[in-house]
């Protein structure tokens, strides 16, 4: 088995993809160069190709700003990842003086369309009412290479997209300036007009009939603190389109004369497709067509309770060549089986036979993404074209993969991407777009696909089991010298069409695994983490925030054990162990403020008592506090105070609500769901037998306090995920007596 | 069979091939109003929750020859962005929804608990709204339905 010591993981994985753009815009640079001028040729057209439902107003200026992109695209840490390459549009505005921003990144609902509407609002001098965001289509906007994830959507277009629309605003005031006879200095701009010498015009005045403009260089940006909107609790963009019942999902997407379309795939993990008999359902009712493909057969019909009454006449004979069981999982998945690789070492290694070395198992299950709006896609395939509407984290990726399958022209695929009914990292895998387009192109109109609930349980990407090992030692004041995690996890990124086989080669670990599994307490001298990496017979991959969840359950559950081992209060003892400088310093003020905030204490009051729990991730540190109790063995969070700093948080409410849904997401993931393997399927497949967290599960009460500790925005959409496992935990085990070391917890 | 309801306050009547068709569908795709979700289609997370006659209705496994004759009302029946129900003027002030998939069956679910319980305690809600929210948005919901009942008594 390969035995690489990795270090500095983080800093190698950037600098590779950092590379990776590198290539791609000084390709792009060389076919930029034939067209160097100062006065560029910017495209005027009259209306878009209305779509479906999702069509959007008449446009009258677009406004590509591709180099610009590019060089900016080099410098960002992290770095915006879109390809640049692509006919390239940000912003258009519309005769009713409205802007359109084509976002590169989607809204899956963690509100980066609102943070991004706050950002162009401030530095293009519109009022926040006038944007109007849409996701950036593969055809008409700069689509992101990689992915929306990460929690990286607005940390990574915090510089450029501000100096996009800043450079607009000086560009239509150039404009302007000569429209209306007076000098750019004298010009002032707010609420999409400008003003000066007496005049005024708005932007689409302005805008108009314009088809050579000239580019100013990047204007300077504004301090953040004179922003109106950045930094404030700014209502979403989408709020009213999501409380009327707008249709802006994918499932919500349609064509003229579109069919519908219903799919079989293997139940069992490992089955293939032997044949079908096809002949009952070909003659039911509404019945255009059935599709045979090595991997699936589907029906296409007139409507979709046609397309599924079709689909149970067929009778399908399935290769089986074994039935998996979960003890076998459980026995691939173990701390000493699969690939090594050190992720973190520091100081030397800990003898497991040495007195006074304590060692701990921990576990989590397989779960499921579960998001609401199931995977689908429109799609229509016509005249080697390609148009495919759907909710999708990848939309450069899904257009590559649309392209391959069905031998298109990249170019001649466009990508429409919509309001996603959740995401979770289920979306970074859209093979469904594949599904859609081949049914499509089998019946030359546009088609609908979605996934039954069992298909989305089965077909699920899922988040991989994990076994834990901590050892750890403490010294004579009752510090821990010694600190070990041991970790063993299947997919997260590695096999994930999101890692370039190369990167995962180059970096010979599973980043995503790694996520929250480095120890955070630098004054500890000895600490590490070990991976252990196994590919596992069905699909496992990104779930939001990774390995963050499961890797800070067993870090912190630990940690907790270590405190009361020493007879110290979990606060100081976490404390005594952090530094003073940089991130040290930043995950000391979070556990302060939420153990100040909540009155952290080790006793337990009125039958409750309180957990504490802190991780790091992606530089935003997050500490959180729990009151517990339990009736009948159900454990009941009352409230959870949690401190959370991730820099700049351009709207605070929406850090908050992130911050809420991740606690009880968390709280869902620790105490209720696992997916199980029951004679060779995937089990259950429909929610209810999946528990979840549902209203009466989740605490009445979180107090949230920001803290900001950095001067840009960092990731906040899955940080806060990772104290809450822990943080139950530790109450319950100062509640009851009782470690529990299993997810999800049970009380025997 | 010829399908004849009011719908949104509009009296509509509708060829369905099969009366067995979930309502969820005929309302989805025969009357193009999108606002109710399908999210399983096995009445277990609430998405597709629309009124009948009043009542919360999972309408993914509500055979639409039910609704002959029967009041139906969806999430764009509810209000509007002019005159948004209290449900949904408590939405917007708690700016609940994230990905917003789930919401308008919470609201509906909602509307009709008010409905019946003006000013629900929260062990009501925990026993009455049990729809699935995977943002989980369900401290924002709790207080909106809590603001809700009071705008409702206003
Ligand atoms: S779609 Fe009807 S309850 Fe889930
Ligand atoms: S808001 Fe996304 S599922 Fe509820």
């Amino acid at each position: 088995m390969p035995s690489i010591v990795f270090l500095n993981c983080k800093k190698k994985y950037i600098s590779t993809i950092q590379r990776f753009n590198k290539r791609s815009a000084s390709t792009s640079k060389k076919m930029n160069k034939n067209k160097k001028s100062s006065r560029r040729k910017f495209l005027v057209r009259g209306g878009l190709g209305t779509l479906g439902v999702l069509a959007i107003g008449t446009y009258v200026f677009r406004n590509p700003i591709r180099r610009k992109t590019l060089s900016i695209s080099e410098s960002l840490i992290p770095p915006y990842n879109g390809s640049g390459t692509e006919a390239n549009l940000w912003f258009e505005i519309t005769q009713e003086n409205q802007v359109v921003l084509h976002s590169s990144k989607v809204e899956m609902g963690q509100g980066t369309f609102t943070g991004l509407a706050q950002m162009v609002a401030d530095e293009l001098d519109v009022a926040i009412e006038q944007i109007k965001v849409v996701g950036a289509a593969s055809a008409t906007g700069i689509v992101d290479g990689l992915s929306t994830g990460g929690s990286l959507s607005i940390a990574s277009l915090w510089v450029p997209l501000r100096e996009m629309a800043a450079t607009m605003r000086e560009m239509v005031k150039g404009e302007a300036a000569k429209k209306m006879g007076v000098s750019v200095a004298s010009l002032s701009t707010k609420d999409g007009v400008v003003s000066g010498g007496g005049k005024t015009m708005t932007y689409a005045e302005v805008a108009t009939d314009v088809t050579d403009w000239d580019v100013p260089s990047t204007p300077d940006l504004r301090p953040v603190n004179t922003y109106k909107y950045v930094g404030k609790p700014v209502p979403r963009v989408d709020l009213a389109a999501k409380v009327f019942g707008d249709p802006i999902f994918g499932m919500d997407a349609e064509m003229p004369d579109m069919l519908h379309a219903a799919v079989i795939r293997p139940e069992h993990v490992g089955a293939t497709f032997k044949s079908a008999d096809t002949s009952k359902a070909a003659g039911m009712s509404g019945v255009v067509k059935i599709v045979e493909t090595p991997d699936w057969v589907g029906v296409i019909a007139k409507t979709f309770s046609q397309a599924l009454s079709a689909k149970r006449a067929i009778k399908v004979d399935w290769d089986i060549p074994k039935k998996w069981t979960e003890s076998e999982i459980k026995d691939m998945l173990q701390v000493g089986k699969g690939d090594r690789m050190i992720t973190q070492k520091v100081g030397d290694e800990l003898d497991p036979e040495e007195e006074g070395v304590v060692a701990m198992e921990f576990s989590s299950p397989i779960g499921a993404h579960a998001q609401i709006e199931p995977n689908g896609a429109v799609a229509h395939v016509v005249d080697g074209k390609a148009t495919i509407m759907l909710s999708t984290q990848v939309v450069g990726i899904t257009q590559k993969q649309v392209a391959t399958a069905l031998g298109l022209k990249k170019k001649n695929v466009n990508i429409i991407p919509t309001f996603l009914g959740g995401g979770f990292g289920r979306r970074l895998n859209t093979s469904h777009a594949v599904t859609a387009a081949k049914l499509s192109q089998a019946v030359g109109k546009p088609v609908k696909y979605f996934f039954t609930r069992k298909e989305e349980f089965q077909n699920d990407t899922f988040r991989p089991p994990t076994h834990h090992i901590m050892r750890g030692k403490l010294n004579a004041n009752g510090l821990l010298d010694s600190l070990e995690h041991h970790y063993a996890s299947g997919d997260v990124a590695i096999n994930s069409a999101l890692m370039p086989g190369v990167v995962n080669t180059i970096l010979g670990t599973d980043i995503g695994a790694m996520r929250g599994a480095n120890i955070m307490y630098g004054k500890i001298k000895n600490h590490r983490s070990v991976q252990w990496h196994t590919t596992l017979p069905f699909a496992t991959s990104w779930w939001r925030s990774l390995g963050l969840l499961a890797n800070t359950f067993a870090i912190e559950s630990f940690i907790d054990e270590m405190a009361l081992k020493a007879g110290k209060n979990p606060v100081d003892f976490r404390l005594a162990m952090l530094g003073t400088a940089g991130n040290q310093a930043r995950i000391r003020k979070v556990i302060e403020v939420a153990a100040a905030k909540s009155g952290y204490t080790d006793e337990v009051v009125d039958g409750k008592a309180m957990g504490f729990a802190a991780s790091i991730d992606t530089g935003s540190p997050c500490a959180q506090v729990v009151e517990v109790s339990m009736v009948d063995k159900e454990i009941k969070v009352h409230k959870v105070t949690c401190a959370f700093d991730c820099g700049v948080a351009v709207n605070p409410d929406q850090v908050r609500s992130q911050c809420e849904g991740s606690i009880n997401m968390g709280i869902s993931g620790a105490l209720h769901e696992k997916m199980t393997l029951k004679d060779g399927q995937l089990y259950p497949t429909i929610y209810g037998p999946y528990q979840m967290a549902l209203m009466r599960n989740t605490p009445k009460e979180i107090d949230i306090h920001l803290i900001q500790g950095a001067d840009v925005p960092l990731p906040v959409g899955e940080p806060p995920l990772g104290p809450i496992g822990a943080a139950i935990g530790n109450a319950v085990r100062r509640l009851t007596g009782k470690r529990v070391v299993d997810l999800p917890m049970r009380i025997v | 069979m010829k399908l004849s309801f009011n719908i949104n306050g509009q009296p509509q009547s509708v060829e369905i091939e099969d009366p067995n068709t979930p309502l969820l569908w005929v309302v989805r795709d025969i009357m193009n109003l999108k606002g109710t979700k399908f999210g399983c289609g096995k009445a277990a997370c609430g998405a597709c929750t629309l009124h009948v006659d009043g009542e919360a209705v999972r309408a993914c496994s509500y055979p639409a020859k039910f609704a002959e004759g029967k009041k139906v009302v969806t999430i764009e029946g509810l209000g509007t962005r002019e005159n948004p129900h209290p449900v949904q003027q408590a939405w917007i002030e708690h700016v609940v929804p994230q990905c917003g998939y789930c919401q308008p069956g919470f609201m509906m679910a909602t509307a009709a608990l008010l409905a019946e319980n003006p000013n629900p305690t929260d062990e009501d809600i925990d026993n009455n709204i049990v729809n699935v929210c995977r943002c989980a948005t369900y401290t924002r919901m709790r207080k909106a339905i809590h603001r809700a009942a009071e705008l409702g008594q206003e």
